[in-house]
């Protein structure tokens, strides 16, 4: 009884909080969408250097995406246990995707130094400006995503806060964390792979 | 007892794990694939359409496995393609404002 999830009733069946996350992933599309469109129009037209292609390392990027990439396959490893009940399962998973995130993190932060030590700044020129803003804004995502995983990591050690019947919360979290990843899947394409 | 059934049958159409780990497999196929792609010299001329296929394909892939949208209900596909559109439709009408067609 303790345990038992209280929904209201809505007009369409679904959750208003989950409508609520996929209602601001959409608009998050735009925001991106925005974001990268300008991107786009600004490639190759810097007056002056550092130039993208002097300084882009697709190996190391190519590594940072696969990390993000399977940080998404241990958020829904995570769901899967909170939903099979499997509390040490969900914590573990957690746990990787949050530690995933970081990594990322450090490599986001490790490739803006050393693009910042090549000259490049958000106000040199066209590319960082757009470069500096896009991946700034995606990385910023990431780090409150990890926030939230840890959080609920946490919470999962307070009986009660996280459990099979409140697992839309873990569900909801998993959605903004797998948003992140697709974005980073465009960006990786249209930032680093993409010929100059 | 109502929310119990729902929660049953939401967890009985999620894919499984084994699924899961599938489908992350394709996905880091698919991610060593367009790095591939990069450094071959004769796939240039189709560098561009070979990645943003891909790219589509990981981005579909991940939305309609790991964030549910295949499974979940109608409505949620149709406010998120809403905002995807927009967005990809943003894109396109700033190259074509800006002579990249």
């Amino acid at each position: 009884m303790a345990d038992v999830a209280i929904e209201h009733p809505t007009s369409t069946g679904i959750d208003s909080r989950k409508l609520a996350m996929w209602a601001f992933l959409a608009s998050d599309c735009m925001f991106f969408g925005s974001l990268i469109a300008s991107y786009m129009v600004a490639k190759n037209r810097s007056v002056v250097g550092p130039y993208p292609d002097e300084l882009i390392n697709i190996p190391f990027t190519s590594v940072s995406s696969f990390v993000l990439l399977m940080s998404s396959l241990g958020m829904v490893l995570a769901l899967a246990g909170l939903q099979r009940g499997n509390i040490p399962m969900f914590r573990i998973w957690t746990l990787a995707t949050g530690l995933l995130g970081l990594v990322f993190l450090g490599g986001q932060i490790y490739e803006f130094t050393e693009f910042y030590h090549e000259g490049l700044t958000l106000r040199h020129n066209l590319f960082g400006s757009t470069f500096f803003t896009l991946t700034g804004f995606h990385g910023t995502h990431v780090a409150i995503g990890v926030v939230w995983l840890f959080s609920l990591f946490l919470a999962s050690f307070k009986r009660g806060l996280v459990t099979p019947a409140k697992s839309l919360n873990v569900e909801i979290a998993g959605l903004y964390w797998h948003f992140v990843d697709i974005v980073w899947i465009i960006i990786f394409t249209l930032v680093y792979l993409l010929p100059y | 007892m109502a929310v119990q059934n729902r929660t049953e049958e939401h967890v009985h159409a999620h894919p499984g794990i084994r699924t899961y780990v599938e489908i992350a497999v394709i996905l880091a196929i698919l991610t060593s694939a367009e790095v591939a792609v990069y450094y071959i010299e004769w796939m240039e001329p189709y560098l561009v359409y070979t990645l943003l296929t891909m790219s589509a394909v990981k981005f579909l892939i991940v939305v309609g496995y790991f964030m549910h949208l295949k499974f979940d209900h109608r409505l949620l596909s149709y406010v998120f393609f809403f905002g995807l559109l927009t967005g990809l439709g943003l894109v396109v009408s700033f190259l074509a404002l800006f002579s990249h067609f």
